[in-house]
């Protein structure tokens, strides 16, 4: 495929090539839900990036954001984590992950995490300032307007509260799902509070996390949709999860597997209704 | 009041098995938001006002000495008497000690969350004076001996059926079988009752939603106009104030009291906004003939340009508890004291200590919609953060979960080992999953925790990052 650093171009499609992606060297964090969980979403936004023209690499040493320690209070480990990851990213014009929490915790959380050590504070102001949500690198950077993906269903959002409150993504899913062929798209009640997941929250306080859900659930469930989709797959595991366990037939996906046409391949996550 | 914030899990299970409780939440987690905004939609420069607000209140709590000062002075010169209180003990004694000099019996009270956090009531009790408090919720818990479940709606926990249920248990002087299945009727009696009250009480105590600094007066805001008769009819009224509660003029208070209520019920006002600027002078139709101020410390002065300054500057108009999930599910006395929701889990640890507290700032998901409703635009998940940093550094909670994440930050930055050990678990799962031909887990060790109530997806088999690395598109 075009803009690849691909084995299989030649040498004048390389040359070409490297010359429409200076400046557009996307490095691809796929978050460690999406490298361990769903590789589907992965692919999904390497393709959509792609398709915007940007050149895209995956760097190998990429693991997890450092959440889950930074959450838990112990900022040593993420800092350290955070440091692995600048390293890792700092060579690309742009950061982007399939996630505003993930994209969330380098863009805003990094650069506080080192406050106090200038060199690396630097360096995490400098990575912050690249890094983004999918969506919103689609739609305010990359300014994709045209999406050529089918997908006859009536769906609803789940708008991820980090995205959402610390990188202001709400309307960039919409305005790219609205170029979907056969999408129709209905918002939930309250779709602004929370799911319950915060990741080891969810398994801190699993009763909490439990009723969080089910009140999250109730509310997507109400608006007749076939499908939930949003952009952050915690969030859509733990939906996934309680709509199967209550045996509720909507399906759960990433925005990106919707937007970069995949959803004939890849069955919806934790399985199709079609399927229980 | 005794806490029982370190038992939050068990208190939050209860709660959660309260269908009364749950019914009561829902109506008023989705209630006040919805009024919030309405309010806010009518008043175009409300966000406005809020910067406004965090100004004059980062300006005061900057100047602090000097405004309280200047309080002191003006509210002296109107005829107060201020007392200063380091901490709860000492704010009991002052109070205690005036209501003797007044020959106390019983004492009315007007709703005032820092009487609640310092045990007002208990201790007048204790010293064979009566406290009985006189805005409706309040007087409602009070009968139930139950700390407020809400910092605005102290009752809110409770259906009508139990509010008539205390008062037949309470009002001796009423038949036992009257009918009091409509609210209406409950309201009927809570006022003839409190009337009584009203007019025997030897001495009155409020709270105060600000003082201001230019002209030594005390403001409280309220909706029944319990305030009012709690302040001007006894003979002495003891106002007791937090020290952060000063701002320095007329004007301010005023820019606060517009967002305060928008904030808090959607109200562009409470129904009574009441000014107390000293004893009643001698032209003065009615009024108390003595004012008492007691401000109170209570480890605030400790917040001062730390972590935690900013949480200084909440009104306490309850819109994070409206709008959070978390309360949303448990309610208030999950918490355990006397505050509650984000306001609480930022102020209890610090109040109580953070050993008594440790579990309120780790119960959120940081969704982060107690700041965007804010009025005062207070960092509550950043503070509720700074928190958690020092519970870690204490090797507070679990030792299992403390060591389980130590392993898996040693792997994730050591993608030699990251890789290949990850690689494997979801290569494992994923054929798990295929045999049981799911695409998910209903149960699977370690998780227990999770599939209580909700089945786990099963990863695809392989990793992104293997798959990309091989090649795959």
């Amino acid at each position: 495929m075009a803009g690849r650093t691909g084995h299989c171009a030649s040498m004048t499609d390389e040359a070409e090539n490297t010359e429409r992606t200076t400046g557009r060297h996307v490095g691809l964090f796929a978050t460690c839900l999406v490298d361990l969980m769903r590789p589907s979403v992965g692919f999904a936004a390497a393709r959509l990036l792609e398709r915007a023209g940007y050149r895209v690499s995956v760097p190998e040493s990429q693991t997890c954001c450092g959440q889950p320690a930074y959450n838990a209070g112990d900022q040593k480990d993420a800092r350290a984590i955070a440091a692995h990851t600048i390293a890792a990213f700092e060579p690309f014009d742009y950061v982007i992950a399939p996630s505003g929490s993930c994209a969330a915790m380098i863009r805003v959380h990094y650069p506080r995490l080192f406050e106090d050590e200038p060199e690396y504070l630097k360096r995490s102001q400098a990575l912050a300032e690249k890094t983004y949500e999918l969506t919103s690198f689609l739609s305010d950077i990359a300014k994709t307007t045209e999406i050529t993906a089918k997908y006859p269903a009536k769906a609803t959002y789940h708008d991820a509260c980090s995205g959402l409150r610390e990188m202001a993504v709400r309307a960039q899913p919409r305005a790219l799902l609205a170029g979907v062929s056969g999408l129709r798209l209905v918002e939930a009640e309250d779709g602004e509070s929370c799911c319950g997941f915060g990741g080891l929250f969810s398994v801190k306080y699993p009763d909490i996390s439990a009723s969080m859900v089910d009140d999250k659930v109730d509310a997507l469930l109400a608006t007749g949709a076939d499908v939930v989709l949003g952009g952050d797959l915690g969030c859509l595991i733990n939906i996934a999860g309680r709509l199967k366990r209550r045996g509720a037939s909507m399906d759960v996906r990433h925005v990106a597997e919707v937007l970069a046409g995949m959803t004939d391949d890849v069955p919806p996550i934790a399985g199709s209704k079609e399927k229980p | 009041m005794q806490a029982t914030t370190r038992s939050f899990v068990a208190n939050a299970k209860k709660a959660m098995a309260d269908r009364n409780l749950r019914g009561a939440l829902s109506k008023l987690t989705r209630g006040f938001p919805i009024k919030r905004l309405e309010a806010m939609a009518r008043l175009p420069e409300f966000e406005a006002l809020r910067d406004d607000a965090v100004a004059i209140k980062d300006h005061t709590l900057a100047n602090l000495d000097a405004y309280l000062e200047r309080y002191e002075e003006k509210a002296r010169e109107n005829g107060a008497h201020v007392h200063w209180a380091t901490d709860g003990a000492d704010a009991r004694d002052i109070i205690l000690n005036i209501c003797r000099d007044a020959g106390a019996k019983t004492v009315t009270k007007g709703k005032s969350m820092i009487t609640e956090e310092i045990g007002v009531n208990e201790y007048l009790e204790d010293n064979g004076i009566q406290p009985i408090e006189t805005d409706l919720g309040e007087y409602i818990i009070q009968l139930r001996k139950e700390p407020p479940s809400h910092i605005i709606a102290p009752a809110i926990h409770l259906s009508k059926e139990q509010v008539a249920d205390a008062f037949v248990a309470e009002h001796s002087e009423y038949a036992a079988d009257r009918d009091l299945s409509e609210p209406r009727a409950l309201l009927e009696e809570a006022r003839a009752v409190l009337r009584r009250k009203f007019l025997a009480a030897d001495v009155g105590i409020t709270g105060a939603n600000m003082l201001i600094a230019e002209t030594g007066t005390s403001v409280i805001v309220t909706n029944e106009g319990n305030g009012d008769l709690t302040q001007t009819l006894p003979k002495t009224h003891i106002v007791v104030a937090s020290i952060e509660k000063v701002v320095p003029t007329l004007e301010d208070a005023t820019t606060i009291l517009r967002i305060l209520a928008r904030s808090a019920t959607g109200q562009e006002m409470s129904v009574y906004t009441t000014f107390s600027t000293g004893p009643k002078r001698p032209d003065d139709l009615d009024g108390p003939e003595n004012y008492h101020v007691v401000i109170l410390d209570n480890g605030r002065s400790g917040m001062l340009g730390g972590d935690f300054n900013d949480m200084l500057r909440c009104i306490k108009c309850g819109a994070c508890l409206n709008h959070c999930p978390v309360y949303k599910a448990i309610g208030g006395h999950a918490y355990g004291w006397c505050y509650s929701g984000p306001m609480g889990a930022v102020l209890v640890p610090g109040l109580l200590g953070l050993a008594e507290a440790h579990d309120l700032p780790q119960a959120s998901t940081f969704c982060g919609r107690c700041e965007d409703v804010c009025p005062m635009r207070i960092p509550l998940p950043r503070m509720l953060r700074s928190w958690r940093n020092q519970s870690f550094e204490l090797a507070q909670g679990s030792p299992k979960s403390r060591a389980g994440l130590g392993i898996w930050a040693f792997m994730a930055r050591r993608p030699g080992l990251y890789r290949p050990l990850m690689g494997l678990a979801v290569t494992v799962l994923g054929w798990f999953a295929a045999a049981v031909g799911k695409g998910r887990f209903s149960s699977l060790p370690l998780a227990g925790n999770w599939t209580a109530a909700r089945d786990l997806p099963a990863p695809e088999g392989k990793t992104f990052v293997g798959q990309w690395k091989a090649g795959k598109r």
